[in-house]
């Protein structure tokens, strides 16, 4: 009978998984300093670029234009369910309005862009990574990081804010169609409240989500692909964990945000 | 005129987790010479090849090109040695965003302030050399794999580097094709001095382009030479290689006179610096 293969110490197994979580941080935070770096050396490539804004925003307008006006008309129905048990309805497009931009648009936003977006970065990487792409590109000179993940970085920081922006004013629109026409809600009304309950710095903490989370989506999706081995097997396991760590990523971050932007009197 | 190699690898060591590949290997290549080296799948030669150009760090051991220990460049100091090289890779790694004519033209726009119409009859020339003009227009995925496989060597070739690596460049190729890939080689020694390290598992290939053989087995050089000194080396393993090949040491007799490494490599100092 054949030796079964040695087993690797108990308490080495049972630290694996912690190892691998702070393994996980530093290369995350490796890739997100050298992306730093060399986003601030020349060349600097618009055209590249651009066709990455391209992607991850023009390319997801209509689905995160979608996604906002079905979430507005959704909340519209739930709150006027709610608020009218107490008389409260009238607050609806205050409610509304206050949830879509500090939570409901930068979150729902920036994981509509890591289901598009970055899956397709993922999977566009990590096959480059397989077919040595990315080994042809350092051959010629030009940095990989530089190439590829920095156009990545630069269009998620500034279009996941842009599409939040869409998505809040998307969702205004659904939950004014559905309060105003459909639940019969007074319109003056409506505007009123949103005028009174939304102030700058609302608008302000939810682009400034957005834009943590356009960062965070991005640097999880270019580093899965990235580092993708294993030929067309690993770039599928890249893509599900970029999309699955992307997400739970803008979870913890959303909680986090909120937690010191609420403390400091946001 | 110095006498010093322009790559040495010296007892270079490389370890995966618990598997050693390369297990101190140590080389010498000539400026403008072109090394050959052979062996079996797995014996080590891609991995040893990569870290000619960095794209693997060595666990133990150096590579010094040009006098330079490039195993210690950090990125930014790795980015500019690289200017100086070229590689052709087995899988071809051509950029299938871009079209054939933009792949080879990809390191000239990078690297050079070249005019567009220059880099133009430079991309055109290049891919014409290979045959495969006519597919300048079409995208890697649109064309066969002997057709991306010349793509990427003239892609590699299009800047003329002093260092130019081939992992596998004849495989998948037709014969009169690989022959036309051998010239090519050779046209880039004669005309610009160009070192090469070429891995192949085509023996004739081999015993027309070579300068030195290196003989890689699980990761140890067994022999070195010239390709009549590797021929006699008294090793079983590399005289079954060979031998298996189906080509016959007469090949040597057949190989086109080769002007003197040493005059080559005059010529490629004397070019004007890029």
């Amino acid at each position: 009978m054949a030796d079964a293969p040695p087993q690797p110490p108990l308490l080495r197994r049972a630290l694996a998984p912690i190892v691998e979580a702070v393994e996980e941080v530093g290369t995350l935070g490796d890739l997100a300093g050298k992306t730093l770096l060399w986003a601030l050396r020349p060349p600097y490539r618009v055209g590249v670029v651009i066709t990455q804004l391209e992607f991850v925003g023009v390319q997801s307008v209509f689905l995160v234009g979608l996604v906002g006006l079905f979430t507005g008309m959704v909340f519209a129905v739930q709150t006027v369910y709610g608020f009218r048990r107490f008389g409260a309805e009238n607050m609806v497009g205050g409610v509304v309005a206050l949830t879509l931009s500090r939570e409901m648009a930068p979150v729902l936003t920036a994981i509509m862009v890591a289901a598009r977006a970055g899956s397709g970065m993922a999977a566009e990487l990590g096959n480059m990574r397989a077919s040595e792409q990315i080994d042809a590109l350092e051959t010629m000179a030009v940095n990989p990081v530089q190439y590829l993940v920095v156009p990545r970085m630069i269009a998620g920081l500034v279009m996941v804010p842009v599409l939040a922006l869409l998505f809040f004013i998307v969702g205004i629109g659904g939950a004014w169609i559905v309060g105003v026409y459909g639940l019969s809600l007074d319109p003056g009304i409506f505007a009123d409240r949103i005028r009174t309950l939304i102030a700058p710095a609302d608008l302000i903490q939810g682009l400034v989500k957005a834009l943590i989370f356009g960062f965070a989506v991005t640097l999880i999706a270019c580093r899965h692909g990235y580092f993708a081995s294993g030929g067309a097997v690993g770039v599928g396991q890249a893509t599900t964990r970029a999309v699955v760590w992307a997400v739970v990523g803008v979870f913890v971050l959303d909680y986090l945000i909120t937690t010191a932007l609420t403390s400091v009197g946001g | 005129m110095s006498d010093e190699p322009h790559v040495r690898v010296e007892r270079l060591v490389k370890v995966y987790g618990d598997r050693t590949v390369l297990h101190g290997v140590d080389l010498t290549i000539g400026r403008a010479e072109t090394l050959v080296i052979i062996g079996g799948s797995g014996a080590g030669k891609s991995t040893l090849v990569r870290h000619l150009i960095a794209l693997e760090r060595p666990t133990s051991g150096r590579i010094v090109v040009d006098g330079v220990d490039v195993s210690a460049l950090n990125d930014v100091e790795l980015n500019k040695a690289r200017r100086r090289f070229g590689m052709v890779f087995q899988k071809y790694a051509l950029f299938d965003s871009m079209t054939n004519y933009d792949n080879v033209a990809f390191p000239l726009r990078e690297q050079t302030k070249l005019p567009e119409k220059e880099i133009r009859e430079r991309v055109m020339a290049k891919l014409k050399d290979l045959g495969v003009e006519h597919a300048a227009k079409l995208t890697p995925a649109q064309i066969s794999g002997g057709m991306a496989k010349r793509v990427g060597i003239a892609r590699a070739l299009v800047m003329e580097p002093e260092l130019l690596i081939y992992d596998e460049p004849t495989s998948g190729l037709d014969p009169v094709t690989s022959r036309t890939v051998d010239d090519l080689i050779e046209e880039m020694r004669e005309k610009f001095g160009v070192t090469s390290v070429v891995i192949t598992h085509d023996m004739v290939s081999a015993f027309d382009i070579a300068d030195q053989i290196a003989m890689l087995i699980k990761g140890v050089v067994v022999a070195q030479g010239t390709p009549a000194e590797v021929l006699a080396v008294d090793h079983a393993d590399v005289q079954r290689f060979i031998g298996s090949s189906g080509v016959e040491s007469s090949r040597l007799a057949q190989r086109r006179p080769r002007r003197d490494a040493r005059e080559l490599a005059a010529l490629a100092r004397a070019r004007t610096p890029r």
